[in-house]
């Protein structure tokens, strides 16, 4: 009974403190999402979406940025995920007991943790310097750099979890390899696969370092992609380290249009994900 | 200890005269190696056209590694290795020169866990129609209808044709997977465990299947049910360490088995 009565009292303890974790984690989250709402929401009106940066002291939007991180997104997913589905495949499904695989998988988690702005100044040295100015395309290199290693991890992941039996099954028809895998278990994976891709988006889309490197930044409207490109991570920052009033309103607002949008993309990613696994 | 005492299912299969078999796959001194582990042991063994040929054995002894020769399903996998003779007719079923998927449509496989791939009821058939095959498209429902009938599945499912295969119960599935391997029209029919997922009477009706089926295919099973075997097969093969200890008529070896280890088997006095 002792045993019994110290067992239940060292529940309780490790109970209460991962509740008190949680807790802890979850009130600086709020705390983060209050403020962020409380300053950037009263800036949010049609203005911010219709309007060009404006000079200090003249009122203005964020069209431009936000209309230059969708291009860049853009570009960098469409760049970044067949390379990343095709590696991810290779690893799961062609290599799966090779070295080469070992040797890739170690690589690839080493570029998923690299500091992005490692990324920004690699691209820099390979794209700006020889072009010899800051530009759109080098922007959207260095975060599809950011999206290849993301998509690699989930696809190869994804494939895994797809049961041998499955392929077994496959082959069992006489289904050449590769149609197994593009019929049978890209279809099986498929939720887990554009999880992947949507978590990589919602990577990127915060993504400064890099940018700050490649893209720089843009006052005017600009879908020239060979010349800066404007986009939210780095007006925020030029603008959150202005001096001025109207610029810091401008940049809680594009940072809660981040957040927002991110936060809808990890839903939908969450919602896919559990639809996967339900079907 | 006489053999005498063991309930033998009724076995209502005619002993097939030595005359009258025609030699569909015929294995001789096959070797097979999972790295340096020697698994099977100069196996030699025929199945013969038209008949059900039960391979039993304690767990661990060899007799899927055997059937996934049989296929070439090994290949899948790196560090894998046949050595010896297997013949499909006159086709070298382990020649380096075989082409596996056509080998694999004349070989099929039904496997233990039912595998329904995920995709509708209608497309899990004809998937593997078309992979041979192009035909109108009345034509193709009509061959998954008559797959679907031949796996007695086709009443159960005709009205949800478009759902999803892995909504199907798990009998279902397995019948599902028949049905699939069916629709291919293959010379040789591999069940690995088929029913040891199943309920009793999911298993019974996968059984009667079976019995259809031997008409058209040769079919070979591994099973782990010793009544099963003797209820569906028309040779048996008893498996054990990696070596074929007796192989011959099902009715014979079940109540007249020639090797002790055989007779201790099937009375249950090892497993």
């Amino acid at each position: 009974m002792a045993l019994y009565e110290t067992r239940r009292r060292r529940n309780a303890a490790a109970v209460t403190m991962s509740v008190g974790a949680t807790l802890f984690g979850l009130t600086w989250l709020v705390v983060i999402l209050g403020v962020l709402l409380w300053k950037g929401f009263s800036g949010l009106s049609l203005d911010v979406f219709t309007h060009m940066t404006p000079p200090p002291g003249a009122a203005g939007g964020l069209l431009n940025p936000i209309v230059g991180s969708l291009v860049l997104t853009f570009i960098a997913v469409a760049i970044g995920t067949p390379l990343g589905i095709l590696a991810g495949t290779y690893m799961a499904e062609y290599g799966r007991y090779d070295r080469l695989t070992t040797v890739v998988r170690f690589i690839n988690d080493i570029l998923l943790s690299a500091p992005s702005i490692v990324v920004g100044l690699f691209v820099y040295e390979i794209m700006v310097a020889r072009m010899g100015h800051f530009s759109g395309w080098a922007g959207a290199v260095s975060l599809a750099v950011i999206v290849v290693p993301v998509v690699v991890r989930t696809t190869e992941d994804m494939l895994t979890l797809v049961p041998d039996t499955l392929r077994e099954a496959a082959a069992s028809i006489g289904l050449p390899r590769s149609l197994m895998i593009r019929k049978i278990a890209y279809r099986a994976a498929q939720a887990g696969m554009v999880t992947g891709v949507l978590l990589a988006v919602a990577r990127i889309s915060g993504e400064t370092a890099p940018l700050l490197f490649t893209a720089l930044n843009n006052q005017f409207w600009s879908l020239d992609l060979n010349a800066p490109v404007a986009s939210l991570p780095v007006v925020i920052f030029q603008f959150a380290l202005s001096p001025y009033k109207d610029w810091q309103d401008l940049a809680w607002t594009g940072a809660l249009i981040i957040t927002l949008a991110v936060l809808a993309l990890s839903i939908v990613a969450r919602t896919l994900a559990a639809q996967g696994k339900s079907s | 200890m006489s053999v005498a005492t063991i309930t033998v299912p009724t076995v209502s299969h005619t002993p097939a005269s030595a005359g009258d078999l025609t030699k569909k796959i015929s294995i001789r001194d096959l070797d097979f190696f999972y790295g340096d582990h020697r698994a099977l042991r100069s196996i030699n063994v025929t199945l013969y056209q038209g008949k059900v040929t039960a391979f039993i054995g304690p767990s661990g002894c060899g007799k899927s590694t055997l059937l996934r020769i049989l296929n070439r399903m090994y290949d899948l996998y790196p560090n894998q290795r046949a050595a010896g003779h297997v013949r499909l007719d006159n086709d070298d079923i382990l020649a380096p020169s075989q082409d596996l998927n056509l080998l694999r449509a004349k070989v099929g496989m039904v496997f233990q866990k039912p595998t329904p791939f995920p995709m509708t009821i209608y497309e899990n058939i004809a998937f593997g129609i078309r992979l041979y095959e192009r035909l109108p498209k009345a034509e193709l429902d009509d061959r998954v209808r008559r797959a679907l009938e031949r796996a007695a599945l086709w009443d159960e499912v005709k009205d949800k044709l478009g759902a999803n295969g892995l909504s199907l119960s798990g009998g279902q599935q397995q019948r599902l997977c028949i049905a699939r391997t069916v629709a291919v029209q293959p010379e040789v029919i591999l069940f690995d465990e088929p029913c040891s997922a199943l309920d009793p009477i999911s298993t019974a009706k996968i059984e009667e299947l079976m019995d259809e089926l031997k008409d058209d295919y040769t079919i070979a099973i591994v099973t782990h049910n010793m009544q099963q075997a003797a209820r569906v097969s028309d040779f048996t093969a008893f498996m054990y360490l990696g070596e074929l200890v007796e192989f011959g008529e099902t009715t014979r070896i079940f109540t007249n088995p020639k090797d002790r280890r055989t007779q201790d088997y099937i009375t249950g006095r090892f497993g």
